[in-house]
């Protein structure tokens, strides 16, 4: 089997699971955050649902309209403060006490070998510490809360290789906007996607995470990083489960790239596999640049800015936005002094919240703006008016564009 | 189990993002979703919905976010029944679980047209097209699935309750 059939059959307590079969797992821990959790609620109560089946397993964060946005947000997370205390959860991420979902998991929730659900389709992002994580809906996390299980079709796994040594200005946001430039939109549909190969092994555990984020972006179900030596220790747990493919594990299909070649990539408006190198829409004006969001909020993205922005200032003309990933992060970011950077640069440094990316809450945007995002998605309306273009790139591409006011390579600022 | 109706058609890759914009998210009242629903694709769907209840579509139907505040908004405005190539997987979960048909359909996007009259039947697989004169084949969903798409898994869950009462 492979590391995913593997936690899937332990999950469902199988001795063997094979691609197609519908299986009942245990879940380790249900993640829902406030657009997702006040309409599960209402159904947890419509099931007639009394108590969560695990009060240290149902976690629930605020981050999409944090702090509320309008009256209306604020009855959400009302909502979600009186399920909490109701219920007795033992995880509850108000206001302040957490940040984005994804990254809240990530620093204190996964375990490697887990089965994670979460009422959000970045989900996916666990792949990256070991576990089989992915998203679902308010009403289906409704019934995990009740019963602590859940229905999954074992997944068809695809592997991608990527070997060599990714070159100055290249990150594996990049990486993963080639993968799903190559795959499209509904390359990987219902399938697990493995990461593998010598750029994987030596990429650090954030970039992981930025791989396993945008695999719902091909269509995957989940995606996954063998875990190694590497993530042990960034998770500082001893090894206590090997959890890794058999010898005779069996792959859909296998594809293998050469990351040695990779440059910028940039995913350009509407879709998020309409996927180009940089310099093929350098030089296109910006209204606004975002740095943040679960793909690219963590403290190593705000390094990557910080650097290429130290003593200079945003064009005028041009807003640019950092929002930390998380409240440690930007605890994180400021002992670091990169906080002080951005401001010192005229970056509106936000709070941590997803509100931007999705055009929820924060820094949408006006008809005909264009605006270049370290972002997840660029559909049509996707941070604000229908009428405004969105371009996904890498954090060090956004903040080269920021300060130049157009797409601009990382390598076109010197630093 | 046969549903009939008129059809409404799209493209491929249509997100949850132009299904129910992320600023409408504030609201968990189906009626008020419904007002909103496709508003980013196709400003007429709410008007056309009024007398086309199927959606036909291509590849990859409901991509993106997880929000069930896409197929709700969807199932409240009227449409009764998606046939489409292909599925985001959270969407047709999320679809099932409101109790509404989801149907992957090869030949959906190519022999069906804007407007075509069908019948489908969702027990056998069938699908005819009055206004063509085609018959369409898909693989009916398993029997556990059937069961909650029945009634939607509210009701599922409920029954699952008294049962283990």
């Amino acid at each position: 089997m492979n590391l995913i059939e593997k936690i899937l059959a332990k999950a469902s307590r199988k001795r063997e699971v094979h691609p197609g079969d519908i299986v009942e797992a245990e879940v380790s821990k249900a993640m829902a955050n406030d657009i997702t959790a006040p309409l599960a609620i209402i159904s947890f109560k419509k099931m007639n649902g009394k108590k969560v089946w695990d009060k240290e397993k149902v976690i629930l964060v605020i981050d999409h309209l944090s702090p509320a946005s309008s009256e209306e947000s604020a009855e959400l997370h009302k909502a979600m403060r009186e399920f909490a205390e109701e219920q007795t959860l033992k995880y509850f991420y108000d206001v302040g006490r957490g940040g984005v979902c994804h990254q809240v998991m990530v620093e204190k929730h996964v375990t490697p070998g887990d089965v994670i659900v979460g009422a959000d389709s970045h989900t996916t992002t666990y792949g990256a510490l070991g576990a089989f994580s992915t998203g679902i809906g308010s009403t289906e996390i409704a019934s995990v809360w009740l019963t602590g299980k859940l229905w999954f079709k074992v997944p068809e796994a695809i592997k991608i290789l990527f070997h060599g040594k990714l070159t100055e200005h290249v990150y594996p946001k990049d990486v993963i906007l080639f993968t799903i430039g190559q795959l499209g939109a509904d390359g990987a549909t219902y399938k697990c996607v493995n990461f593998s190969g010598d750029t994987i092994r030596n990429m650090d555990i954030e970039g992981r995470l930025t791989l396993c984020n945008m695999v719902v972006e091909m269509g995957g179900k989940n995606g996954i990083v063998e875990p190694d030596k590497k993530l042990y220790k960034y998770l500082g747990i001893e090894n206590i489960e090997a959890w890794r493919d058999d010898e005779d594990a069996e792959y859909h299909k296998t594809l293998e790239y050469d990351a040695s070649q990779l440059e910028p990539m940039i995913a350009c408006p509407p879709a998020v596999d309409n996927v180009m190198p940089i310099s093929k829409v350098e030089g296109t004006e910006i209204d606004q640049a975002l740095i943040g969001s679960c793909t690219n909020g963590r403290l190593s993205d705000l390094r990557v800015a910080a650097k290429i922005l130290k003593n200079r200032k945003v064009k005028r003309g041009v807003r640019a936005l950092v929002v930390p990933a998380s409240q440690e992060v930007y605890k994180n970011a400021l002992q670091e002094k990169l906080i002080e950077t951005f401001i010192k640069s005229e970056v509106m440094v936000c709070n941590p919240n997803c509100g931007p990316c999705y055009g929820g809450h924060l820094g949408l945007l006006a008809q005909g703006e264009v605006c270049v995002s370290s972002s997840n998605r660029n559909f049509i309306g996707r941070m604000g008016s229908s009428k405004a273009q969105v371009y996904l790139a890498s954090p060090a591409v956004v903040a080269a564009s920021a300060i130049k006011g157009k797409i601009s390579h990382p390598a076109s600022v010197k630093v | 189990m046969k549903i009939t109706g008129k059809t409404i058609k799209y493209d491929d890759n249509v997100n949850t993002d132009v299904i129910i914009p992320g600023k409408y998210l504030t609201s968990t009242d189906p009626y008020e979703l419904a007002k909103h629903a496709m508003e980013g694709l196709d400003p007429e769907f709410t008007e056309k919905v009024k007398t086309r209840t199927i959606i036909v579509a291509g590849l990859n139907f409901g991509c993106g976010s997880s929000r069930e505040q896409a197929p709700l908004a969807l199932k409240q405005s009227g449409v009764k029944c998606i046939l489409a190539e292909g599925f985001a997987r959270i969407f047709y979960r999320n679809a099932i679980n409101l109790a509404l048909p989801v149907l992957e359909c090869k030949g959906a996007s190519t022999k069906v047209k804007d407007g075509d009259e069908l019948s489908i039947d969702l027990k056998s697989g069938l699908v005819q097209n009055f206004s063509s004169k085609e018959i369409l084949k898909f693989k009916p969903m398993p029997d556990f699935l059937f069961k909650i798409l029945d009634k939607g898994l509210i009701e599922y869950m409920r029954q699952r309750v008294r049962n283990e009462v």
